[in-house]
């Protein structure tokens, strides 16, 4: 039951923006990356970082809303960029998308209804009004909503959270494989974000749609994700099973991220600030992307990138402090990450 | 500055209105709380609790259609609302400082950092010779950890970051008793938000002024704040030291809301807070929250309850804790 069929596939992606009018300036914001997602098991998969990191232009790119500069993206063996207009359809519709807005994601001239009905019109998910009212109704109870609060209302009449929930519940009506959330979380309050990362978690569970989970928070990650994927810079820096990563972090970057969660309790306190001097000779720009901030940085890190290795069955790394524990070869970066079947069950 | 007593600052049944079309919202209604000598009081709520409108009513900077209805805010025992707009403006920055939420919005953008900072200063009649005030400022800016030559600069050449610091630097530059911080990281990286916050915390500590941090976050909240009060729909509902808060919540609202936090220790079910807040323009009767809480009675449905306190100087406003008593089991609950 462990073998992992590839869904959505990318194979050394590079992104590089280019700006300026006549003095081009490149901006790399990723770098060779590949990830694979699985059709079966359905997973849930984090994908952390801070500004900058390069997880949005990654989601976009496997969107297929941003062309990459370099590499394919790759969906049930074909490449996106390659496929006919059916294909690319049946694509959009298989891979669904939840932004982080919850507000711009809305016309506001519209009451809510037509951001549902919008899809089942486009691809004819209904024979007739009855049945798309009915799917309609199904979706919103999906996510726990209630038809009769939210259908006929404004945008403005509802609440952050509710808005993002008829956003899943967008999404769910397509029955997609795969749901991308780009920070699903980050603009609705406390006590509602809960809510909605449970609705993330029974998708997965009682649906089989696998989930990419995009965030700058690991405290959420950690709770919904069974593997993760921490970018720096548009590379790799770590990943694998959340338990691991988060818990006890290998690479000094994820221990940088690690250390600076500010706790909900008071009695485990930051310790005092250890972040390093940042260089000030600058880097060689052919070595390790993350050796101007790295406190156990040693002059080779400068010259030569390290490769991923793999400390633990379920876990890479990109620091060369664990290079004897042998280098992750697998071309699938899932070969590091921890089946469904290995976790225990949620608690409570 | 002549500090007359040792509260610096007494917020007395605080109410501000947005005057709409539909009516007035109350967007704070009756909140009292008073800040110890350099004490951080980290205020807390959901948007529209109306914390951001106690943030600018403290310094007398809220703009129309916002207008305090009634109570007193009292700055090291001047009543700051029996005050002119130029006694006002002598009071901010020397008594009573801002560190705002966009720091991005607030610095001006053709302006050298340093032209900003003797701005404010001889705007407060303050006078030095230009070496003097270079040094000043060069002092400041090391206090919050940049470099001096950042005084050289424009803010477009600063990082997000470093912006904040600019406007930490800047709220200290007169030693004022009071340090209002809105959501000061609500635009910042993890690491960066950490660095702000500790800055934050040691420029307080440095000058001993009693500092508000506003905002949503909890985590941020256990780290830096002393003691917390807890906002609902325009309302003050409990407020305790930090600890006590943690790991005694009192009111339901905050029961519920330490409860739905997540954690990195172990996996848990994730809940929220079932409903949403109630419309500010047309609030329902008795306890603001009766139409979320899982405990509500009748009573709740009708009578408003009083913020009262108990041991451990931890007050919350709810009535499972006052007579008449409720039955056995809903106390303990």
């Amino acid at each position: 039951m462990n073998e992992v069929i590839p869904l959505l596939e990318c194979r050394d992606i590079s992104k590089t923006f280019v700006s300026g009018t006549f003095k081009k300036r490149y901006n790399l914001a990723l770098d060779k990356t590949s990830l694979t997602i699985a059709e079966f098991p359905p997973a849930i998969t984090a994908i952390a970082g801070e500004s900058g990191s390069g997880k949005t232009t990654l989601a976009r790119v496997l969107l297929g809303l941003l062309p990459p500069t370099e590499g394919q993206v790759i969906y049930k063996g074909q490449d996106i960029a390659k496929m006919s207009r059916s294909e690319f359809r049946d694509f959009r519709r298989e891979v669904q998308v939840i932004f982080q807005d919850p507000f711009e994601s809305y016309n506001p001239f519209y009451k809510v209804d037509h951001v549902l009905e919008t899809p089942i019109r486009k691809y004819g998910l209904a024979k007739n009004k009855k049945e798309a009212k009915e799917l309609i109704i199904d979706a919103l109870e999906t996510v726990g909503l209630r038809p009769s609060e939210t259908l006929g209302r404004y945008p403005h009449q509802l609440s952050g959270g509710q808005r993002q929930r008829i956003m899943v519940a967008r999404a769910v009506m397509l029955r997609p494989k795969i749901i991308v959330a780009d920070e699903p979380v980050s603009m609705v309050d406390a006590s509602l974000r809960a809510t909605i990362l449970e609705t993330l978690r029974t998708l997965n569970d009682e649906f089989g749609i696998s989930i990419l989970y995009i965030t700058h928070d690991l405290t959420t990650a950690y709770q919904v994700a069974e593997n993760i994927i921490v970018l720096y810079k548009g590379t790799i820096a770590e990943a694998g099973d959340v338990e691991k990563v988060i818990n006890s972090p290998t690479h000094p970057y994820t221990r940088l991220l690690v250390d600076s969660i500010p706790q909900p309790d008071p009695d485990l306190q930051w310790g005092s600030d250890s972040s390093v001097s940042r260089l000030t000779g600058g880097m060689s720009g052919h070595g390790c992307v993350f050796y101007d901030r790295c406190p156990i940085r040693e002059d080779r890190c400068d010259e030569t990138p390290p490769s991923l290795y793999q400390p633990d069955k379920y876990r890479v790394t990109r620091c060369y402090a664990y290079e004897e524990s042998g280098t992750f070869d697998s071309p699938k970066l899932t070969d590091a990450f921890i089946p469904a079947s290995e976790i225990a069950p949620i608690q409570g | 500055m002549t500090t007359t007593n040792d509260v610096p600052l007494r917020v007395e049944n605080l109410e501000v209105h947005y005057h709409t079309r539909k009516g007035p919202v109350k967007a704070v209604d009756g909140v009292s709380f008073e800040l110890q000598k350099g004490e951080r009081l980290g205020l807390v709520g959901e948007s529209g609790s109306g914390k951001s409108t106690i943030a600018l009513s403290l310094m007398v900077a809220h703009k129309e259609p916002a207008k305090i209805e009634g109570g007193k805010i009292f700055l090291n025992g001047t009543d700051m609302l029996s005050l002119s707009d130029a006694e006002v403006r002598s009071k901010r920055l020397s008594e009573i400082a801002m560190v705002p939420q966009g720091a991005l919005n607030s610095l001006n953008p053709v302006m050298r950092v340093r032209d900003q900072m003797i701005d404010g200063l001889k705007a407060h009649g303050v006078s030095k010779s230009k070496e003097e005030f270079a040094d000043f400022i060069a002092e400041l800016l090391r206090r919050v950890g940049l470099d001096g030559g950042v005084a050289e600069m424009y803010p477009h050449e600063l990082s997000g970051g470093m912006k904040q610091r600019v406007t930490i630097a800047m709220s200290i530059s007169m030693n004022p008793s009071v340090i209002i911080a809105d959501e000061p990281t609500s635009a910042l990286d993890v690491v960066v938000q950490r660095q702000i916050v500790q800055t934050l915390l040691e420029a307080q500590k440095q000058i001993g002024a009693a500092t508000i941090l506003i905002g949503h976050d909890m985590g941020l909240m256990a780290q830096f704040a002393t003691r917390m009060g807890i906002m609902y729909a325009g309302r003050l509902v409990e407020i305790g030291p930090t600890r006590e808060i943690f790991n005694n919540p009192k009111h339901p609202y905050t029961q519920l809301l330490i409860s739905s936090l997540p954690n990195t220790q172990g996996k848990r079910r994730l809940s929220g807070i079932p409903g949403i807040t109630p419309s500010l323009l047309n609030p329902p009767p008795g306890c603001v929250f009766h139409t979320r809480c899982p405990k509500a009675t009748e009573r709740c449905k009708i009578e408003l309850p009083n913020l009262i306190t108990e041991e451990n100087e931890h007050s919350q406003a709810c009535h499972l804790y006052t007579e008449p008593a409720k039955s056995e089991e809903e106390v303990t609950a």
